[in-house]
C-alpha cells in the first residue's frame, strides 16, 4: 500500500511584522489553500493546528482555534507544539489519519505572531528549564548558530565570505517571492557593515522573527483520483528525535549527551536520513531543497547533512553556483528565512508551499527549472526533526 | 566596604570551592555522565539504571567553538548597566565525552580564543544582586605552561 497522499493545494498569509493576531493570518492562508485545492471548508474532514508556545502556555490550542475562526463544521482536531517543527508534526497528524483510512481530506494550519527581538522563556526562577538556565547564562539563540558557524570555519575553511554569499544569494531568491517579508537584494559589503551579534556572525546573517501564516490541504490519493486532481503527493515525513549519545550541543540545552559509554550520533545528519528511506530515493534525486537558514552558515551545515556533498565539501557546492537558482540543485529559491524571519509553527508548512509552487511551476522568477522532487528541512527546540519530501 | 556573600546563581549545578567543579551524575548502572545532574532515570536507551553517583566533571578541558554576545541578551540575562559584551565557549571534556557550554572569564575576547585551546573552570561573578554576589561557572584560558 502506498504511504503517499495528495497535496491538493497551499496557501500562505504574507510574512511581515503586522501586529494582527495569528488567526488571522491562519485563516488567510487556510482560505488560500482550500481556494487553490477547489475544496469547499465544509467538505475537510480533519483540521490539523501547528501551535507556538509564548511565555511558556499555549495561548490557544490551534487547531480548535482555526476551526472555529473557519466556522465550526464538526472536523476532528488535533493540535500540534513541537517548536520549529511543529507544522511537520500536524502535517505528520493529517497525513496519518488519511492512510489510515480515518478520513480523506485534511486541512493544516500554522501561524504565528512573534514578539520584537530575541525570542525568550518566562520569567521567574526555573533551573529545571534548561531554556530558562541558557538565558540566564545569556545563551541566545545565534550563540549556537556562531557556535556551529566558527566550528565549520576551524573545519572545513569555511570564510565570513562564504556564510555572507549564502546571504546574498537567499535575499536574490527571495526579492521575487510575494510572500517574503524582506525583499531586499543584498550587497556582500552591505551584509559585512551590519552590526556583529555572536561573533562570526553578524546581524544580517541571522534571521528576524515574523508573523505569518502557511496552510496545505491533503486528500487520499484515491480522492485526487476521483476529483481527476492532478497534485503534487507528499512522499516522506521524518519527525524522528536524535540518538544517545547526541553530540552536537543542542538549541536549548548546556551541554550534549556524554559519549563515554555509548556510540556517539549527529542528530542533524538523521533527519534526512530518514526522509529519504521513507520516500525510497536518495539526495541525488532532488530537484531543490527548502532548509532552515536561521543564520546563513546553517544552509551549509544542511548541504551536508542532506547529503547533497561530502562533509566539507559545502562551501565548495555554494562557489560553485550550484545552489542558487539556474544552479543544478537550487536551495532556498523561497528566499529562505533570510527573506521570511522566523514565524514558528507556520514555518515548516511554508517550506512545504514553496516545494509545492516549484512543482507546479508557478514559481515564477524564482522557479526551478523542471523541478520534480523537492526536500525541506528543519529542526525543532528539543529534539524535534522536521523533514518532508514533496514529488511529482 | 563590606565583601559581598558568595551564592550560587544556580544551585546545585556546581561546587563553590577553590577549585570549583560542575557537579554532574554518573549512572551507576552503565557509567554515562549526565551535566545537570539526573536522579531516578538513565537517559542512555540501553540501560534502565534508576541509581547514580554524584560525581565533579573533570574542571579542564578544549574549546569546540566558541562566539559572543554583542547585544544583551532578554531576561532572565541580568545585564550590567552598561552592558559589557562577553566570550561563550563550548568546551570538550576528554574523560566525560561531553561539551559543556559557559561564559569565558572576563576580559578575554574571542580575539584571544582558538578552536582546541586548553581552558579551566572557574567562578565569576554572573551578576550581583543587594550583598550577594551570584556566582557561576565560567571558562578561563590556561596560562601557557613554561
Amino acid at each position: 500500500m502506498s504511504r503517499e497522499v495528495a497535496i491538493l493545494g497551499v496557501g500562505m498569509h504574507p510574512w511581515g511584522k503586522w501586529g494582527r493576531n495569528f488567526v488571522e493570518y491562519g485563516v488567510h492562508a487556510a482560505r488560500a489553500a482550500l481556494k487553490d485545492a477547489a475544496v469547499p471548508w465544509p467538505d475537510v474532514q480533519f483540521i490539523s493546528g501547528a501551535a507556538t508556545m509564548r511565555c511558556g502556555y499555549p495561548g490557544y490550542v490551534a487547531g480548535a482555534t482555526f476551526a472555529q475562526a473557519l466556522g465550526w463544521q464538526g472536523a476532528q482536531v488535533n493540535t500540534s507544539y513541537a517548536a520549529c517543527a511543529s507544522g511537520s508534526q500536524a502535517l505528520a497528524a493529517a497525513r496519518a489519519q488519511i492512510l489510515s483510512g480515518a478520513c480523506e481530506l485534511a486541512l493544516v494550519v500554522g501561524a504565528d505572531t512573534t514578539p520584537k527581538g530575541f525570542l525568550a522563556p518566562m520569567a521567574g526562577y526555573r533551573p529545571e528549564d534548561p531554556d530558562w538556565v541558557r538565558f540566564h547564562l545569556g545563551i541566545t539563540n545565534p550563540t549556537y548558530f556562531a557556535l556551529y558557524a566558527r566550528r565549520r570555519m576551524e573545519l572545513y575553511g569555511a570564510t565570513v565570505a562564504d556564510f555572507t554569499a549564502v546571504k546574498v544569494k537567499n535575499a536574490a531568491h527571495g526579492a521575487a517571492n510575494p510572500n517574503a517579508r524582506y525583499r531586499k537584494r543584498f550587497t556582500p559589503a552591505e551584509v559585512m557593515e551590519s552590526a556583529m551579534v555572536a561573533d562570526p556572525l553578524r546581524l544580517l546573517h541571522v534571521c528576524a522573527t515574523s508573523d505569518g501564516g502557511a496552510a496545505v490541504v491533503l486528500a487520499s490519493l484515491d480522492y485526487a483520483r476521483r476529483h481527476n486532481l492532478r497534485a503534487p503527493r507528499l512522499a516522506a515525513i521524518s519527525t524522528v528525535t536524535p540518538r544517545f549519545a547526541s553530540t552536537e550541543v543542542e538549541m536549548p540545552d548546556i551541554a550534549t549527551d556524554s559519549a563515554a559509554v555509548a556510540p556517539g550520533h549527529s542528530f542533524r545528519a538523521s533527519i534526512a536520513a530518514h526522509a529519504y528511506e521513507e520516500a525510497g530515493i536518495g539526495p541525488e534525486e532532488l530537484s531543490l531543497a527548502e532548509v532552515y537558514d536561521l543564520a546563513a552558515s546553517l544552509e551549509l551545515d544542511w548541504y551536508e547533512h542532506l547529503g547533497l556533498c561530502e562533509a566539507g565539501g559545502a562551501e565548495a557546492l555554494l562557489r560553485s553556483g550550484a545552489t542558487a537558482v539556474g544552479g543544478r540543485l537550487p536551495v532556498n529559491p523561497s528566499g529562505g528565512l533570510a527573506c521570511f524571519g522566523e514565524a514558528v509553527p507556520a514555518q515548516a508548512l511554508a517550506q512545504v508551499c514553496e516545494l509545492v509552487w516549484q512543482l507546479r511551476g508557478q514559481a515564477a522568477e524564482r522557479q526551478v527549472a523542471n523541478a520534480r522532487v523537492g526536500i525541506s528541512a528543519n529542526q525543532g527546540l528539543f529534539g524535534h526533526a522536521s523533514a518532508v519530501i514533496v514529488k511529482v | 566596604m563590606n565583601a559581598k556573600t558568595r551564592v550560587a546563581a544556580i544551585e546545585g549545578w556546581y561546587t563553590l570551592e577553590d577549585p570549583p567543579h560542575l557537579i554532574g551524575s554518573r549512572c551507576c548502572s552503565c557509567g554515562s555522565y549526565f551535566f545537570p545532574r539526573l536522579g531516578s532515570y538513565c537517559r542512555n536507551p540501553a540501560c534502565d539504571g534508576t541509581t547514580f553517583a554524584e560525581v565533579k566533571l573533570s574542571r579542564t578541558g578544549r574549546i569546540w567553538s566558541y562566539t559572543n554576545a554583542c547585544y544583551q541578551p532578554p531576561p532572565p540575562f541580568v545585564a550590567a548597566e552598561p552592558f559589557v559584551p562577553f566570550a561563550i565557549a563550548a568546551v570538550e571534556l576528554a574523560a566525560e565525552r561531553m561539551i559543556v557550554l559557559g561564559q569565558v572569564v572576563a576580559g578575554v575576547t574571542v580575539a584571544q580564543l582558538k578552536v582546541g585551546m586548553p581552558v579551566e573552570l572557574v567562578l565569576e561573578s554572573l551578576y550581583a544582586e543587594g550583598d550577594e554576589e551570584r556566582l557561576v561557572w565560567k571558562w578561563k584560558p590556561l596560562e601557557p605552561r613554561p
